[in-house]
């Protein structure tokens, strides 16, 4: 059986805001309904659909996938949802993806959603249920606490300072100013104002952390001969790579991220890319808060361990930059509606690698870029490679 | 943006629409009750902390041991050899220091979460728990700390049967 | 495309109403070991790629992802969670192959039922939650009214439907792994006591506690493990609206259009005479009714004739849920699925025991995910 190429010809999305009016379906129909008006198709040429979104306790509906299959086109069609907590957004493409290049279908559409607003009285609240319910929930831990303590254990590692790292926070809000869906961009942020945030679970500061959002995103994914025929410029995905470390988080060291760096070698891999510092021209990590940026860099083999913040000083990273990571302005600017936001980062590829990124496009016409979302109990990586 | 897509879908709403009655909505409480089974290796681990004491369990083929107990070997994929009871003391890997409690209330003191590294794990490998006893400025990763337990008639078998853990009095 | 991937592992703890001494990692642990013994693989070296069937409200952990790696041999691999019928999972795990990426994946599903005390309060969470969660009823009554619509507009009755669950719990006698054998009649069905009319705690499939593990390979990778590789032949799923108020209530369309897709791409066109055997979704009686029918195993409207004929008993030319089905052995949950597919493929190895039908060459398996859902996937497998 062979693996056929497939490609990403449409995408769309919804703004990101802290509370839409929105109900979950109708979020998902109209990301839904702009990917395929923006490659001129309708739900009749679509073959299957496959949804990504993350803990049904947000939304407040179990089997939340089938109460989102109507909104994503799922009616009457083969329809799946696939999981992997926070790295959702990009493996939802790659759960797309074999579903092209298995041969069992040739359009497919891909839709990402997370309506985390319905949770009350905070959205962070249903993060208690992610820890084990015997050996730590009893604690009443908060998610602030791991990524705290995951964030205290790399700057600890390499001797950075919250100045290295919340200059990632700075670049992605002022790079999230030129993106139209975002809930927080801001041109005139600076170091100080980060430096200055409130202090939420040290050493975490409250503009370290992108916020509870909600928003959908979707792209359509074609095989290789309805691509050509279809669009003009087809954005190929070369590479996809998905890694779980273990459920017991507390036995590992959390400096490094190993299971990112399995995901990217398993698409790289695949993309045929042996240098991915060169190779790779664009870069868009998962940045809930801004050490994770640094931490994925690193996995993704983009920077050598402890790194990636040097880098980020030196200006490397910003969109004009040797390596711009995060043009889009990432989770820490556009927003966090946890699955939509992966695949806001697939879709910002799309859109820089047709060169129709507007304010935010990076220049020197980039060819290859790779997306990389991240979840669980600092657990999962899911990488995908795109390129022209 | 593309130059196709002219407006973004999406509609804000914010708070006051919600307190001023311009929103309509309901609400549900869900009603979601689990009873877990423990199992062969929990149960054993939360009877050891009724008693106040932690175990743990040894792979013969990979030369390890870890707590908390599970009877399989994520590594090698065999049944775990034997049990090990620990002692109730480690070294702290990373903490926090957290003013914010899980549904997003401020504290004024800090809730201080730390993994701990307990002493007889091979590679050392630790549990999570939280930190007393301590000033907040003081906690470093290194920090030696011992378990401070509930008396043994408060103790239900429950991780929570360990209060916190404090610095040790005196290095090892 | 259709024969290239194949069952080569099988292995599951026994089905029972309370698993008290096991926690869901063990029991997972257990079924694991089994499906890697059975296809003599190593999951460490071996294995490429985990899918496991979960979803986060029957767990009571939300990213429930988190915690399967381990007990299944999947540290630092690739792992994915598929919330959806177990049979979602096989096409997962089936696409993941074809699609060259790997060639061996393990499939896990598994119920741990009994830990979930308020269960019906979870199904009815999964209502939508401005048009019908403030209704306020006991979800059955959602199966009670598909029953109704669909006796009315089939013909069937409802002492056909007791039959199904006479002929399942009397299968279900001669598993071993089964919890709910019984040797009752079709008058103990229809007596028992009503819970959402017209369905009667009979008529109801009580739940189980239990694991599933099956490991699939590619083509090449598959015989060179064993003589008795089990092919996916075709493999289908589809859904139907969501909403209560704009469904079809008399046929299950999902179903239908599940059973064309596996039946086009398994290259059937007849099915009563291609396929020798099916275990087919009976969370309710008039589900297996429903399901033969949309399966194309009759035409609408005489399930409950060929079942009253006993053309769906063990030893009649269409056996249905030798196994005892949900109504037999237990509803697993979205696990059933993963639990009807084992049996077709023990079945087609020659490995059914005191159940095992003879001179068969393929079977189909079916699954649907319950109430509110009109969601369902269909396997045709062969030997």
């Amino acid at each position: 059986m062979g693996m056929r190429k497939v490609a990403v010809v449409g995408a769309g999305m919804t703004k990101f805001v802290r509370r839409a009016q929105e109900t979950g379906k109708e979020l998902s129909y109209e990301a839904t309904k702009m990917a395929l008006d923006y490659c001129d198709l309708t739900l009749n040429d679509v073959d299957c659909v496959v949804h990504g979104t993350a803990p049904d306790t947000f939304d407040g509906v179990h089997m939340k996938g089938e109460y989102l299959s109507d909104g994503s086109g799922g009616w009457r069609k083969p329809y799946t949802r696939c999981y992997v907590g926070g790295g959702t957004g990009v493996f939802t493409p790659i759960h797309g993806w074999y579903h092209v290049a298995s041969g069992m279908f040739d359009i497919c559409l891909v839709v990402c959603e997370e309506k985390m607003s319905s949770c009350q009285p905070h959205p962070q609240g249903a993060f208690l249920t992610i820890f084990d319910h015997t050996t730590e929930r009893p604690l009443g831990p908060n998610l602030l606490w791991i990524f705290a303590m995951e964030m205290n254990r790399y700057m600890h590692t390499y001797g950075l300072k919250k100045e290295d790292i919340a200059l990632v926070s700075v670049k992605n809000k002022r790079n999230a100013a030129n993106h139209p869906c975002s809930l927080l961009g801001d041109a005139d942020i600076t170091l100080e104002d980060v430096l200055n945030s409130e202090v939420l679970a040290w050493p975490v500061q409250r503009l370290d952390v992108s916020p509870v959002t909600d928003g959908a995103v979707a792209l359509v994914l074609a095989a290789e001969h309805v691509a050509r025929r279809i669009s003009d410029k087809p954005v190929w995905i070369e590479g996809v790579g998905w890694n779980l470390d273990t459920a017991y988080w507390t036995n590992r060291d959390l400096c490094y991220p190993r299971y990112v760096e399995n995901a990217a070698r398993m698409a790289y891999d695949m993309a045929g890319i042996t240098e991915p510092r060169k190779q790779i021209h664009i870069a868009e990590p998962y940045d809930p808060f801004d050490y994770k940026e640094l931490h994925h860099l690193e996995g993704l083999q983009l920077f050598d361990r402890g790194k990636a913040p040097e880098a980020t000083a030196l200006g490397i990273t910003q969109r004009d930059g040797d390596l711009p990571v995060c043009p889009s302005g990432g989770l820490l600017g556009v927003g966090n509606p946890i699955a939509a936001a992966g695949l806001m980062k697939v879709a910002e590829l799309f859109w820089q690698l047709r060169e129709e990124a507007g304010a935010r496009q990076v220049p020197g016409q980039p060819k290859r870029g790779v997306a990389q979302a991240w979840g669980d109990l600092m657990q999962v990586g899911t990488v995908i490679v795109m390129g022209v | 943006m593309t130059q196709k897509i002219e407006k973004f879908p999406g509609v804000y709403l914010r708070e006051s629409d919600f307190r001023e009655g311009r929103v309509i909505f309901n609400e549900w409480k869900p009603n979601a009750q689990y009873a877990w089974d423990a199992g062969v290796a929990i149960g054993r681990y939360l009877a050891e902390l009724k008693e106040g004491r932690l175990i743990g369990v040894h792979c013969r083929g990979c030369r390890r041991t870890v707590i908390p107990p599970r009877n399989f070997c994520e590594w090698c994929f065999r049944p775990m050899d034997d049990w090990v009871t620990l002692p109730d003391t480690g070294t702290v890997n990373t903490f926090s220091l957290c003013y914010v409690t899980w549904d997003m209330q401020y504290l004024d003191v800090p809730e201080i979460s730390a993994v701990i590294d307990i002493d007889g794990t091979m590679p050392p490998v630790g549990i999570m728990h939280m930190l007393g006893d301590v000033d907040p400025d003081a906690v470093r990763i290194g920090m030696r700390v011992q378990a401070v337990w509930k008396p043994a008639e408060e103790r239900e078998g429950s991780i929570l049967d360990i209060k916190y853990f404090r610095p040790m009095t005196n290095d090892k | 495309m259709s024969e290239n991937v194949a069952i080569v592992g099988i292995g599951y703890t026994s089905f029972r109403p309370l698993t008290p001494e096991l926690s869901y990692k063990e029991l997972m642990y257990e079924a694991a070991v089994k499906a890697y013994e059975d296809a003599g693989l190593d999951p460490r070296r071996d294995v490429d790629s985990f899918v496991t069937v979960a979803e986060d409200l029957i767990e009571g952990t939300s990213i429930f992802d988190e915690y399967v790696p381990d007990q299944l041999g999947g540290l630092l691999k690739p792992n994915v969670t598929i919330p959806g019928e177990a049979i979602h999972g096989l096409a997962t795990a089936y696409m993941q192959i074809a699609s060259g990426i790997v060639d061996v994946v393990a499939l896990e599903a598994h119920s741990k039922a009994s830990n979930v005390l308020t269960l019906p309060y979870i199904t009815a969470y999964a209502m939508d939650p401005v048009l019908n969660r403030p209704l306020g009823a006991n979800p059955a009554f959602i199966a009670g009214m598909e029953m109704t619509r669909y006796l009315h507009v089939s013909g069937a009755t409802r002492e056909q439907c007791a039959l199904v669950v006479a002929k399942n719990k009397r299968n279900a006698l001669y598993n071993p792994a089964a919890a709910y054998g019984a040797a009752i009649e079709a008058e103990d069905v229809l007596n028992a006591e009503m819970i959402a009319y017209p369905l009667t705690q009979q008529d109801i499939s009580p739940h189980a506690d239990g694991a599933i593990v099956l490991v699939l390979a590619a083509a090449d990778v598959a015989e060179s493990l064993t003589d008795v590789p089990i092919w996916i032949r075709g493999i289908g799923w589809c859904n139907d609206s969501p909403t209560l108020e704009t469904r079809a209530w008399g046929r299950a369309i999902y179903a239908e259009e599940a059973g064309k897709r596996a039946y086009r791409m398994a290259g059937i066109r007849n099915p009563t005479e291609e396929v020798d055997f099916a275990e087919i979704d009976d969370a309710y009686s008039y589900k297996e009714l429903q399901h033969l029918e949309a399966l194309g195993f009759c035409r609408f409207g005489e399930a409950g004739l060929i079942t009253a004929e006993g053309v769906t008993d063990v030893n009649g030319i269409l056996p249905v849920n030798v196994s005892g089905g949900s109504l037999g052995v237990g509803h697993l949950l979205d696990a059933s699925g993963l639990r009807a597919v084992a049996e077709v493929a023990m079945q087609l190895r020659g490995e059914a025991g005191a159940r095992q039908l003879p001179d068969i060459e393929t079977g189909l398996a079916f699954g649907w995910r319950g109430v509110p859902s009109t969601s369902g996937a269909a396997v045709v497998l062969s030997n």
